[in-house]
């Protein structure tokens, strides 16, 4: 177990020297006249034409890893010590025309949002023409290697496409178009910060196997920057741990995600919903404590404070980067007992007791929802049939366009659905809009949203928060209402000393449990769960999962779990509904729509997401992108881009009904479900 | 609470704070030299507005006829006006009928704009597209003209300018709340009281206005300063406070004749206290609206 | 974009419609007798009685807006109460002289605080963007006659760089004309130069710290490629709105500078009609300054309109 330097490591095998080599770097920035470090003694290696990948959560550092590449750190901030060097040349002692043409003709980024890095008032044509301009061509050769480059990144029609501005591009469109800016000048290093993100599914498996292809064809290295551990295992070689500002693990991807050594990767894998995980199968692990704050107190392991196998000499000294294999290394003393590193979280999961008899307690008839904007009709909701029965989970599924949201906004009455529309709560009709509704019914369905900051009134205390509903909803007061709400309270592990609290004065964590418990004090029989997650970091999404699964357990509630990550709709749903374009493509139990035969959509979905255990399966291409809701194509709307349409013809001009093609399991799609098994294999995710 | 930290483009980094509770934004703004200064200007004449008739050296209204257009001395360090009055004492003493006036004026417009804004904002209909007419109607014309308007045709006195100008700030204060309030009903926390059932006026006044006081609070200070600003300017027209009450603007349009024979200290010395007494109020201004947009 | 524009128009109209009423209520609901006011409390019942009559004033109310309103329509604007003859040649003439002032007081303004706000935005936080910053607003906030008074005092009668009064007199050169307009055109420009400074800079801080600045700055641009390419064309969008907003200042300036220098502008009409209690004046000048402002808000809108791509064109492709 020796300790030595990352840099004395032999990087992997290269022709002309790596594209990136980052030595020690330290950055600091400068907040309210004290200086706070954000990078720690980062040191790592990128070869000629390799994927290196850059993982952690909000607060590691990773983005300014990249600012501090291309010497775009804000002015309070700067590389306090260590070494850059791209291609050889170092960008920290470069001069003002030197570091353009570094930018130029070296490194290319691309960013989260495509929409936003494009210049709105000028032509998608004219910024990537610059990108050649800049490398010395004329106006007209510029637009007409522009031109190309976008055929390239798959653009159909990109004369077309030259002349638009980008608000007119949709976001798949929009991102390809940076990438071919970003490798017009054909560049050493292609650096890319959550590219994909903000894209749905099925696009965003398109854009990263162009960029895949890309990479080969150009000969350009790549730093891939994520938070998503499952996109990173799909696109890099090598991958690089980060946490609180210090590179805590890096090796070969497959066998970091496989064999992780150090604890707080490990923790971070357990915390994932991993191999077909499901709710019966046990809880979720859980990482304890809080991220640092920035600036922490600088001795011993960065980690330590919430690590559960932590000994003195780890609060002592920092541990260096211990060189494990010539591919691997990880700082901490007790690398080699990582992988057996103690639970945070019991196992055992308390489950809803489950009625026998499925009894529906919520059911949506013929729910549909036209929204007139500007003119134009959007179909959001077609017709929708579904049932909610007592003590499930049903997770629904899609992207965006789907209608998913709509459905749990016309189902809480915060949305008027058409005429014709019938939402039932045990049989008894519910009034279109909320404000209709007596007490009981709003008692009754509740909601988790996205995103805590919205969520919650911002100029409330959390006990004004959740005491609320307590006298809105179950009308209590005084003494009762005390009691009630500190059995809340404890319920979602918050405590006491929170409830003075304002919410901006939480951590995203603690707000969403604050969020639950307002939704849980009225005693809700449905509780809709819309992405109450996805604004989350990894390691505290999983505790509120948990939360969320014990507290089913304890009140008997049903949930409507709405979610675009497929790995915890599947980890908590009994029932899955796929939607595409406001129309249920497919309902049943979720072991079987996730498994063939399924609808092609579906089938289409899965492959599309990334999986963190490299499992590769056949990936179903989809052309073309989602269609707008204003003009649905005819018959299966799927059509489009369906890759097992029927010769007949008759997706193309009969939409399909929603039939059950075995027990409990619906599909709408023309193909008859043996010959989808036939088709599909036994496939599917495993 | 995650605070990006950085004046300068890209400012990526997200820096985990304290916690910042109400009294720290009040006291960022206090610490600001801006504010010191703003509000020292402010003090100085709201005590001139208040004690005048004690600190002033001479009766402002005392004419003495044998001692007009006097050069500043060291008897009238100011100088004395055509009427021979001391223009120090009717400097000082001046302070009062603007600093009545004009926070009347905005603190009415103030309260009547923020409830329509609210309702405009949220309840949105018929109230809306009504108002909403009526304010751009209304900014079609230049305030100090519609005041002029309505000032002659009711005649001028203090009540009358204090209404006017009130219920001319109501609808332009009732859009920027309006936007504000709009803003607001983006977010979630609004559909969550929905669910709970309250009833508007309860979502108007408890959820929605704790949010949007920073933008009346920015909003009562920009208006005050219009407000000085027209009300200055209607007493030099002669609508605005009646002689013989120590105006600064009144006083400005009775001497400024006599410029050409060169008794400058008449007029430049009420023009130095409007325009102290105005540059005092947005330096507030300004400070608050500093610390609110970090 | 066309049906954009028309709705616009029609809200527009709508918008004058209201106007008018206000005129008219304030004018003529407000101020109680006419015939009494212009007479003056001394005069016998019965002479106040024939004036009204003579003047329309004792018929119904709606009667009265009606006439008024039709006449307008047809070009007439009514009586002038002091001069027993018509409205519009007063009108006509004091508008062509104000215009004469606002527009110099605007070609200056506009170039200087443009610039102004880009550098302050260029240099934030920094000493050039403190000072423009602060002398923007405290000369935004000084009334006309104010800094009006100080100039005169400075430029006009110790310096004697400028004439003090803005009349050049009939039939003078335009070079003379605008010798005699620059020191009323000074208080203009500064309390315009605070509002329009402070958009530019706002505008182009937002562009600075947009994510298509930062692509362009590390596709490899120079500086002053990105600023003079990419920010400005952004920045400056939303400042022509609050340009067209200022017109509403000016016009209200040009009230007291008008006065100040005794220029025989639109703005002094007013007020000598406000002195006068001439109604139909007043009515009419307040009426007409309402229409120039919202021609060029509206003239404004059509310019972001057509400059704005989102706004130009229709949505995804």
């Amino acid at each position: 177990m020796t300790s030595v330097d990352a840099t004395t490591m032999p990087g992997p095998a290269d022709a002309a020297g790596p594209a990136l080599t980052v030595e020690h770097m330290e950055v600091t920035y400068r907040v309210r006249g004290r200086d706070r470090l954000a990078l720690r003694d980062v040191s790592f290696r990128i070869g000629r034409n390799e994927s290196y990948g850059l993982v952690g959560e909000s607060g590691s550092g990773k983005s300014t890893v990249a600012l501090a590449l291309t010497r775009y750190l804000p002015r309070n901030g700067r590389v306090s010590a260590g070494s850059i060097r791209i291609n050889g040349q170092d960008p920290l002692a470069m001069g003002t025309a030197a570091l353009r043409g570094l930018r130029a003709r070296t490194v290319s980024m691309v960013y989260q949002e495509p929409g936003r890095a494009l210049n709105p008032s000028i032509r998608v044509g004219r910024q990537i023409a610059e990108v050649y301009e800049i490398a010395g061509l004329d106006r007209h050769s510029a637009l007409e290697r522009s031109e190309a480059m976008l055929r390239k990144v798959q653009i159909s029609d990109p004369g077309r496409v030259m002349e638009r501005y980008p608000h007119q591009l949709s976001g798949g469109m929009a991102q390809r178009a940076v990438i071919a800016m970003a490798l017009a000048a054909e560049p050493s290093l292609l650096i890319l910060d959550e590219p994909t993100t903000a894209l749905d599914a099925t696009v965003e498996a398109e854009v990263l196997d162009l960029v895949a292809a890309l990479r080969a064809e150009f000969d350009t290295s790549v730093l891939f920057i994520s938070h998503n551990l499952a996109v990173i295992a799909k696109m890099c070689d090598r991958v690089g741990v980060l946490y609180a500002g210090e590179l805590v693990e890096e090796g070969i991807a497959r066998e970091v995600f496989d064999q992780p050594r150090h604890p707080y990767t490990v923790g971070l894998l357990r915390c994932i919903p991993r191999r077909g995980q499901r709710k019966d199968h046990g809880r979720l692990d859980t990482i304890p404590g809080f991220l640092p704050q920035p600036g922490h107190s600088l001795t011993g392991c960065v980690f330590a404070p919430r690590c559960p196998i932590a000994e003195d000499r780890c609060r002592a000294a920092a541990p260096p980067a211990f060189v494990i294999s010539p591919t691997r290394s990880s700082r901490c003393y007790l690398h080699e007992q990582a992988s057996d590193l103690p639970r945070n979280t019991p196992a055992d999961a308390a489950l809803p007791a489950r009625r026998e008899a499925a009894v529906p307690v919520v059911r949506l008839r013929s729910l549909s929802k036209t929204f007139d904007s500007r003119g134009e009709t959007l179909r959001a909701l077609v017709g929708v049939n579904l049932t909610l029965e007592q003590g499930e989970t049903l997770g629904l599924v899609g992207e965006s366009g789907s209608g998913k949201t709509t459905l749990a906004r016309a189902l809480l009455g915060l949305v008027t659905p058409d005429e014709g529309s019938a939402v039932e709560l045990d049989d008894q009709p519910l009034a279109a809009d909320a404000r209709h509704r007596p007490r009981q019914q709003l008692k009754a369905l509740q909601i988790v949203f996205q995103n805590p900051d919205s969520a919650l009134n911002r100029r409330h205390t959390v006990r004004y928060l959740i005491s609320r509903p307590l006298t809105r909803l179950a009308g209590l007061s005084g003494a009762r209402l005390r009691e009630r709400l500190s059995d809340l309270v404890r319920s979602v592990r918050l405590e006491e000393r929170h409830l003075a609290l304002r919410p901006s004065q939480l951590s995203g964590g603690l707000k969403q449990r604050v969020a639950i418990a307002r939704a849980f004090a009225g005693g809700p029989r449905i509780v809709v769960c819309d992405e109450p997650t996805s604004a989350l970091d990894v390691s505290v999404q999983a505790a509120i999962l948990n939360l969320l699964v014990d507290l089913q357990a304890k009140e008997q509630v049903t949930y409507l779990f709405i979610s675009h990550d497929l790995g915890l709709v599947r980890y908590l749903s009994d029932r899955i509904a796929v939607l595409y374009l406001g129309r249920v493509m497919e309902l049943g139990p979720a072991e079987t729509v996730f498994a063939a035969p399924h609808h092609p959509y579906t089938e289409a979905l899965l492959s599309a997401v990334p999986s963190l255990d490299g499992l590769r399966t056949e990936r179903i291409r989809l052309t073309g992108e989602i269609p707008s809701a204003a003009s649905p194509p005819s018959g299966c709307v799927f059509h489009t881009r369906c890759p097992r349409r029927l010769p007949t013809g008759i997706c193309e001009s009969d939409e399909p009904p929603l039939l059950e093609v075995a027990p409990g399991h619906l599909m709408s799609c023309h193909i008859p479900i043996d010959d989808l098994r036939t088709l599909q294999g036994d496939g599917g995710v495993p | 609470m995650i605070d990006s930290t950085a004046a300068a483009p890209g400012a990526a980094i997200a820096v985990v704070r304290a916690p910042r509770g109400e009294l720290t934004t009040w006291r960022l703004i206090l610490r600001r030299p801006t504010f010191i200064a703003g509000a020292l200007i402010l003090a100085f004449w709201i005590i001139c507005a208040l004690f005048g008739n004690t600190i002033a050296p001479d009766n402002p209204l005392a004419q003495q006829l044998l001692a007009t257009n006097n050069a500043p001395s060291h008897a009238h360090l100011f100088g004395t006006d055509q009427l021979g009055r001391d223009v120090l004492s009717r400097v000082i003493v001046g302070a009062r009928s603007i600093l009545t006036i004009t926070p009347l004026a905005t603190l009415i417009g103030v309260v009547v704009g923020t409830a329509l804004g609210l309702v405009m904002g949220y309840l949105g209909g018929v109230v809306d597209i009504v108002v909403g007419r009526v304010v751009e109607a209304v900014l079609a014309l230049p305030l100090v003209i519609v005041a002029l308007l309505f000032v002659v045709a009711l005649g001028p006195s203090a009540p009358v300018i204090i209404v006017v100008i009130g219920f001319i700030f109501a609808p332009l204060i009732a859009r920027t709340v309006r936007s504000a309030v709009l803003v607001e009903s983006q977010l979630d926390y609004l559909s969550s009281a929905r669910l709970l059932g309250e009833k508007p006026a309860h979502i108007m006044f408890v959820e929605i206005l704790p949010n949007v006081l920073p933008a009346v609070l920015v909003e009562l200070t920009v208006r005050l300063g219009y407000a000085i600003f027209t009300v200055a300017t209607l007493s030099f027209l002669g609508y605005g406070v009646q002689p013989p009450t120590p105006d600064w603007g009144a006083d400005i349009a009775a001497n400024y004749v006599v410029l050409g024979a060169g008794y400058w200290w008449e007029t430049l010395f009420p023009a130095l206290a409007i325009a102290s007494l105005v540059i005092g109020v947005n330096l507030v201004t300004d400070s608050i609206e500093q610390v609110l947009a970090s | 974009m066309t049906t954009y524009l028309l709705r616009r128009l029609g809200l527009a109209v709508i918008t004058l419609w209201i106007l008018s009423m206000i005129v008219f209520f304030a004018g003529q609901v407000l101020p109680g007798d006419p015939g009494r006011a212009v007479l003056g409390p001394l005069a016998a019942q019965s002479a106040v009685q024939a004036l009204d009559h003579q003047l329309g004033v004792d018929r119904p109310l709606l009667t009265q807006y009606a006439s008024w309103i039709g006449g307008l329509l047809h070009g007439n604007m009514g009586t002038s109460y002091t001069f027993r003859t018509p409205v519009e040649p007063f009108i006509s003439a004091a508008l062509v002289n104000s215009a004469k002032l606002g527009g110099l007081a605007f070609v200056v303004v506009v170039p200087l605080s443009i610039i102004g706000g880009v550098i302050a935005a260029l240099n934030v936080g920094r000493l050039p963007d403190r000072v423009i910053s602060v002398t923007g607003l405290s000369a935004a906030t000084v009334p006309e006659f104010v800094s009006g008074i100080v100039v005169i005092v400075i430029f006009g009668v110790e310096l004697k760089w400028f004439p003090v009064s803005a009349s050049a007199g009939t039939g003078a050169s335009a070079l003379s004309q605008l010798d005699h307009l620059i020191l009323p055109a000074i208080p203009l420009v500064f309390v315009l130069f605070g509002y329009i400074a402070r958009m530019a800079r706002a505008g182009t801080i937002e562009a600075l710290e947009s994510d298509y600045a930062r692509t362009a700055t590390l596709k490899g641009l120079k500086r002053s490629v990105v600023i003079r390419r990419h920010i400005l064309r952004n920045s400056l969008l939303p400042t022509i709105t609050v340009i067209a907003t200022q017109t509403g200042y000016l016009i209200g300036g040009l009230v007291v500078v008008e006065t100040l220098f005794n220029y025989q502008g639109i703005g002094l009409l007013i007020f000598h009609a406000a002195q006068d209690k001439d109604f139909p004046m007043l009515e009419a000048g307040v009426l007409t300054i309402g229409v120039v402002y919202m021609v060029a808000t509206l003239i404004a809108d059509l310019l972001y309109t057509l400059l704005n791509p989102r706004l130009r064109l229709g949505g995804t492709g």
